[in-house]
């Protein structure tokens, strides 16, 4: 009788247990390190505000949250792009199970390689004497080297979307693949062309899929420091970059408070998107 | 409401690689029919009916719809609506935004457009439920829906596909009854896939019996039932014995065939079957007598294997040698007044009127 009771407890209690350990305690520790106080030395335990005030009041932090938001944004709207592009080509257009196994295969063979080495390969391609530059150059087609290619924006968005294109393609992939076939063809039968099929059909139902990528992508843009740091060569900012810095200097109060921030932010965007979006019956 | 129009296929055929799944069907629906295409799983009649739509290209053959060679023209621009197996309602949009969906398609201003679905919608009695979606409602209202958002379109013929698989008994034949009668309200073409002889008989004016391809019989129910034409026919529509054999001798208006087993049976006789030909022939099941006095040849003795109470008849399972699966419709008192019981020997009788000649099957 007691064991009947207590078994749900029992069952429950290991994701307890990890949920605890890495999640809760890991959060708590750094919003109590948030209020401490530190010197160039050490941190001391404190109540002190500083750290936020510091944060929110420096023209710094402004820029590089900007920084970020614009990255995020960028980023968000080229893998949505790409993504609903390839999910559509793979649900829609390959007919045969096994080639649509196949080449959702493909898709996620670039992750067999660290995420650091696909980013770090770009360099020799992008570089000012890289392959694309020098190709180029003799077909004709420039005279001076294009300096914008590498650590640039235009690098870290490029090794973004490389990165992250396969969140958005997944998930998009699954709605799609859930669609009733049978829904097209009643469009078709009430006389829509593909384009208001596409419209008003297909995009309504992958609405799920498309919330689901954009939340994967949101987070991981938002709390990317190395990309950044590896792909503007040091001329761009992020947040999570910044609280790296923060974190080399020693200065963790600081790190912390940005870190709560972050998350608040990240929070209230992930909880805009599932307002928009009903994702329940996808889980 | 539109009027109706003319169907008619020509030689359609159907085929997906090297498979033959619709072999040269040829059939002339006339305006304002309820038609049924009736056949097992497999036999084409989906495929018949999504060519007709315009959802299935024709490998070879013409679809006229009225005057019009519809054969290569895209659904939306044949006249015709289909009605979807599954329904297939659109689960983001609410009831009248999936009725109005083909006029805003069209353009159709919004306002005009709800007003208009609001019609179709009363029509089949769901303009109360009209702000749900797809989701919270039954399988029956579901099916309605479905209905008004295909009869908004103003077709010329309505393509049901399997409408009524997805409902429980009761509601079947209480659905079936509100399309017979919404057919001759809109006096439009029904075209109706069913793999269900009882809803065949009871709805259509014409029966389209499909087998493997092709069309074994199409004419009206009373026909297809007394007069099946093949052996596929008189099986798949129930109720027909048949037994097949060789002829062996045609004395004056009367053929004498044996089966395999060694009995002989009598028939009348038939232009064109020579002694040695195969010959199949029907006889009803509540044709059949439980009499010992059979005139030579119309009659046999088997032995009971299975005894089922249908309420006002009983239908009694015999096996006799060379014939399979033989039996027999006994009204219910008739057989209460002297029960027969598993493994009993029972002489079985039937008239010269009752024997029914079966023709060779298209698809054999």
């Amino acid at each position: 009788m007691t064991l009947s009771r207590l078994a749900p407890y029992l069952q429950a209690g290991p994701l307890t247990a990890i949920l605890f350990a890495f999640l809760v305690l890991p959060i708590a520790t750094i919003v109590m390190v948030s209020f401490w106080d530190y010197d160039s030395i050490q941190i001391f335990p404190a109540f002190v505000f500083t750290n936020y005030e510091e944060t929110i009041t420096s023209p710094v932090t402004w820029n590089t949250y900007i920084n970020t938001l614009k990255y995020t944004v960028i980023v968000w709207a080229i893998t949505l792009l790409v993504g609903f592009w390839v999910a559509y080509y793979l649900a829609f257009h390959i007919r045969s199970a096994t080639t649509q196994m196949v080449l959702f295969l493909v898709c996620t063979i670039p992750f067999l390689t660290s995420n650091i080495i696909r980013m770090i390969s770009w360099i020799p391609f992008l570089g000012r004497n890289g392959l694309l530059n020098q190709s180029m150059m003799s077909m004709g087609l420039i005279d001076t080297p294009l300096e914008f290619l590498l650590f640039s924006d235009f690098a870290v968005v490029l090794a973004m979307v490389h990165l992250y294109t396969l969140f958005m393609v997944t998930p998009i992939f699954n709605t799609l693949m859930r669609i009733d076939r049978s829904l097209i063809e009643a469009a078709r039968d009430a006389g829509a062309n593909a384009w208001q099929i596409l419209i008003n059909v297909i995009i309504p139902l992958a609405k799920p899929g498309i919330a689901i990528g954009s939340i994967f992508v949101v987070t991981l843009v938002m709390g990317d420091f190395i990309t950044v740091r590896f792909m503007s060569g040091g001329q761009s900012a992020s947040v999570g970059l910044m609280m790296a810095n923060q974190i080399a200097l020693l200065q963790y109060p600081a790190a912390a408070a940005n870190a709560v921030i972050l998350l608040i932010i990240v929070l209230l965007l992930v909880g805009g998107i599932l307002r928009i979006v009903n994702i329940r019956k996808e889980l | 409401m539109s009027k109706g129009a003319d169907i008619e296929l020509v030689q359609v055929t159907k085929r997906y690689g090297a498979a033959l799944a619709v072999d040269a069907v040829t059939l002339k629906i006339p305006a304002g029919t309820y038609c049924c295409l009736l056949g097992p799983s497999g036999c084409g009649k989906t495929t018949t009916l999504r060519m007709i739509a315009g959802h299935e290209t024709i490998s070879e053959g013409d679809v006229r719809l009225g005057p019009a060679v519809v054969t290569d023209l895209p659904p939306a621009k044949r006249g015709t609506a289909m009605m979807f197996q599954s329904y297939a309602l659109f689960p983001h949009l609410d009831i009248v935004d999936n009725v109005a969906f083909s006029l805003k398609m069209k353009g159709v201003d919004k306002a005009v457009r709800r007003t208009k679905a609001m019609e179709m919608l009363k029509l089949v009695q769901m303009d109360h439920l009209a702000e749900r979606r797809p989701a919270q409602l039954s399988g029956g209202q579901q099916q309605r829906v479905a209905l008004a958002r295909a009869l908004i379109t103003d077709p010329q013929a309505l393509l049901l596909d399997e409408p009524l698989s997805a409902l429980d008994p009761f509601l079947k034949i209480k659905v079936r009854q509100e399309l017979k009668k919404l057919q001759l309200q809109l006096g439009i073409s029904f075209i109706h896939v069913t793999h269900s002889q009882e809803e065949a008989m009871a709805l259509s004016d014409l029966v389209v019996v499909m087998n493997g391809g092709r069309i074994e019989q199409a004419a009206t129910p009373r026909e297809v039932f007394n007069r099946p034409a093949t052996a596929f026919v008189a099986r798949f529509m129930g109720d027909h014995n048949v037994i097949a054999g060789r002829v062996t001798g045609i004395a004056d208006d009367t053929m004498t065939f044996e089966v395999p087993g060694g009995a002989s049976f009598r028939a009348p006789a038939e232009p064109g079957l020579e002694p040695g030909a195969p010959v199949e022939i029907a006889v009803r099941t509540d044709r059949v007598k439980l009499a010992g006095d059979a005139p030579p040849g119309f009659g046999l003795t088997g032995l009971v294997q299975n005894i089922e109470y249908h309420g006002q008849k009983v239908q009694i399972a015999l096996a006799a040698p060379g014939v399979d699966e033989f039996s027999v419709q006994v009204p219910e008192t008739a057989f209460f007044e002297a029960p027969l019981a598993v493994g009993d020997a029972v002489p079985l009788a039937w008239t010269s009127q009752d024997v029914h000649i079966l023709q060779a099957s298209p698809s054999a």
